[in-house]
């Protein structure tokens, strides 16, 4: 096992063979205006000063570390810490990156704002800086995304924001995105594309990463205080792949620790309907950057299946897929069946509903846990929660039949979905 | 001599810029696809774009990405690319309009092969800039082939010089921050990136997004070496060769009454 160089990306924001920018000639000025933004952001401390303000007094951090221990019990004994991004403002860890790009925005001195979301938790996150900066703001969110996730439209809209169902391609994040981009290249001198996740052309990848590794630099500290030593492994969710990063990355030189990345496998990796592209992908260029994705033999994006919106993405971050082939990072499916079934372990022994995307990092711990062998009570393990289960409490009643068809049709949130009035 | 630098020699003899059309290889179908291009060439078109139908056609408007998810649904592949263009090129220069992935997978030497085998005279690119290209640029000039980068309102004068500096046939100047589609006029910034780029390199300047009809080709035929036309011949292709041709017949009278 070899760890990377911490210096990555190189200039051009390439991570190995991964990265880059592979965009219309027309992004590039503003790609580069953000590059210099981010780069002399970081070395102003009153802009360092001023994110750390609006994480502690706004955002709420930092997020405790949950000493889950009736997890524990049920994992054969070893130390179950919970990071819990759940616990931030708007539910899940997409603020940090949202707060940081929006400080950016106001230094390039853009009014506008748009975003691509899956589940919604990204474009939440969005409207919401956008409310309290002032700025204009659009989301562009599948169609079908807007139907699985209608609480967060509502919420989005709630905020001021203008949400746009996108019912190009397949309807979901995929399509969301490049219909996120169109509307960049028409309007790029005034507004600023707030992209989600560590996905996207140079800088967006490392511009996030370094936005989200508040995570992993707390949960690091917060572990040691804890426990007096590293964790044996971090385990966390990857749909484009921003709470795995920011969690990692602060452990990257720390070569005893673990670093287990769970993908959306769906109806199976095997099934050939799933998300994960770091398990059963190849190498390929998607939404401005080379990573990993899934395609066919022509290089034609392929379909995704999974039973959560914000991991359904055929592609995956840029540093991911070299921390795959470096060998620094394992990458792992884990079912629609078996994130349910962990969603509800959760629920049932720590009260905490996590979200769907989240639950897919507690399968995975638990696999990993398992796969270690024999007694595990002196492992120590950092799972990380990173969004609430509100959003997905529809889903999760069809899933488990927690409600009877009859309260089902009696329910105004489904009527909402279905688009009728309450 | 690559059919594209004698395309441009013969354009500045009769002193008037070329005329581009793109169509999508298999919209409404295969066969019905290269109908249209070669009734875009019989209408006057002088060079044919065959566009490489992607999923994720992040550059276009509405109009040409309804074109190539149909043109997917019906089982349009790369390899017929190839197809398409062995059948168009020996009537007109013909260049591929893709973007990188397909292109990628293929295998940027396979593909620069194969194109030139079947006739092809370059590539347009529109999501790969020159930074990115370098596998795609070696194997492009190993087979005589244009590699075609594209400057944009927003790119600085370094940026146009070295967009000029890697491409071959012509480069391609987007008139306007945004994506394909017809508009009612084509932006005024057109003709200043004409100017930006001409002081950067001696290769043809051809201004594509926006032109829909002949008075914006004849407006745009003055100033640029060649006029490029993408969405509003896809939306003649639904209605068959003969729209097709018709809208080419009127485009290229544009573009000879905007005679310098």
């Amino acid at each position: 096992m070899t760890a990377p160089p911490p210096s990555l990306p190189d200039a051009a924001g390439h991570f190995g063979p991964y990265g880059g920018r592979f965009v219309p000639e027309a992004l590039v000025a503003a790609l580069d205006e953000l590059a210099e933004a981010h780069r002399t952001s970081q070395q102003d401390p009153e802009f360092v000063a001023e994110l750390d303000r609006l994480l502690t007094t706004y955002a709420g951090r930092p997020t405790p570390l949950t000493d889950a221990r009736r997890l524990s019990e049920h994992v054969g004994g070893a130390r179950v810490l919970l990071k819990r991004e759940d616990l931030a403002h708007t539910g899940s860890h997409k603020i940090n990156n949202v707060l940081g790009q929006a400080l950016l925005t106001k230094r390039m001195g853009k009014k506008r704002v748009i975003a691509e979301t899956g589940a919604g938790q990204h474009g939440v996150a969005t409207a919401t800086a956008a409310a309290l900066f002032g700025f204009d703001c659009t989301v562009y969110m599948g169609e079908e995304d807007t139907r699985r996730q209608a609480l967060n439209v509502a919420r989005m809209r709630l905020l001021g924001a203008e949400v746009i169902p996108v019912s190009t391609g397949t309807k979901t994040l995929k399509d969301a995105t490049n219909e996120a981009f169109r509307d960049w290249v028409a309007n790029v001198e005034t507004t600023h594309y707030v992209i989600g996740s560590v996905v996207g052309p140079h800088p967006f990848p490392a511009m996030v990463r370094d936005f989200q590794r508040i995570i992993g630099v707390e949960a690091r500290q917060q572990c040691l205080d804890l426990v007096g030593r590293l964790p044996d492994a971090v385990i966390a969710c990857v749909g484009g792949g921003s709470n795995a990063m920011g969690l990692f990355h602060p452990f990257l030189d720390d070569a005893s620790v673990a670093l287990v990345g769970c993908e959306a496998g769906g109806d199976g990796v095997e099934t050939g309907r799933h998300a994960a592209p770091l398990t059963a992908g190849s190498p390929g260029v998607l939404h401005g950057a080379r990573s990993y994705l899934m395609q066919d033999e022509d290089g034609q994006t392929q379909n995704t299946t999974s039973i959560s919106a914000g991991l359904d993405y055929p592609g995956v971050g840029p540093e991911h897929a070299w921390l795959r082939d470096s060998g620094r990072a394992s990458y792992r499916g884990v079912t629609d069946a078996q994130a349910m079934a962990a969603l509800e372990v959760l629920a049932k022994k720590e009260g905490i509903l996590c979200a769907i995307e989240s639950a897919h990092a507690f399968a995975g711990a638990f696999q990993w846990l398992a796969e270690q062998g024999g007694d595990v009570s002196d492992l120590v393990v950092i799972i990380n929660t990173s969004g609430r289960g509100d959003k997905d409490v529809d889903t999760a009643a069809r899933w488990f039949g927690l409600v009877t068809p009859a309260e089902v049709a009696a329910s105004e949130v489904v009527k909402l979905t279905e688009g009728e009035s309450p | 001599m690559n059919p594209l630098d004698a395309l441009f020699a013969r354009c500045r003899e009769e002193n008037r810029a070329a005329l581009i059309g793109y169509l999508p290889v298999g919209y409404p179908s295969y066969d019905g696809s290269v109908e249209a291009m070669l009734a875009m060439v019989e209408g006057g078109v002088d060079a044919v774009e065959v566009g490489v139908p992607y999923t994720d056609p992040g550059m276009d408007g509405p109009v040409i990405q309804v074109a190539v998810d149909a043109a997917l649904r019906g089982g349009s592949r790369v390899a017929h690319v190839f197809d398409a263009v062995r059948a168009v090129s020996p009537h007109a220069a013909t260049v591929v309009m893709g973007y990188w992935n397909p292109i990628e997978k293929y295998g940027p030497a396979r593909f620069a092969t194969d194109l030139k085998a079947a006739g092809g005279a370059g590539a347009i690119t529109p999501d790969l800039i020159p930074e990115e290209a370098q596998p795609w640029v070696e194997a492009a000039y190993g087979a005589d082939l244009a590699p075609v980068f594209l400057v944009a309102p927003s790119s600085t004068d370094e940026r146009i010089a070295v967009v000029g500096r890697t491409s071959r046939g012509f480069v391609y100047a987007a008139s306007t921050m945004g994506v394909t589609g017809t508009r009612s006029a084509v932006s005024d910034r057109a003709e200043e990136l004409v100017g930006r780029t001409r002081k950067q390199t001696d290769l043809p300047v051809c201004v594509g997004l926006g032109v829909s009809d002949g008075e914006q080709a004849a407006a745009v035929a003055r100033y640029a070496d060649g006029v490029i036309v993408g969405s509003a011949l896809v939306r003649a292709a639904a209605d068959g060769p003969d729209a097709v041709r018709r809208l080419s017949e009127e485009l290229a009278d544009g573009v000879r009454r905007g005679r310098r």
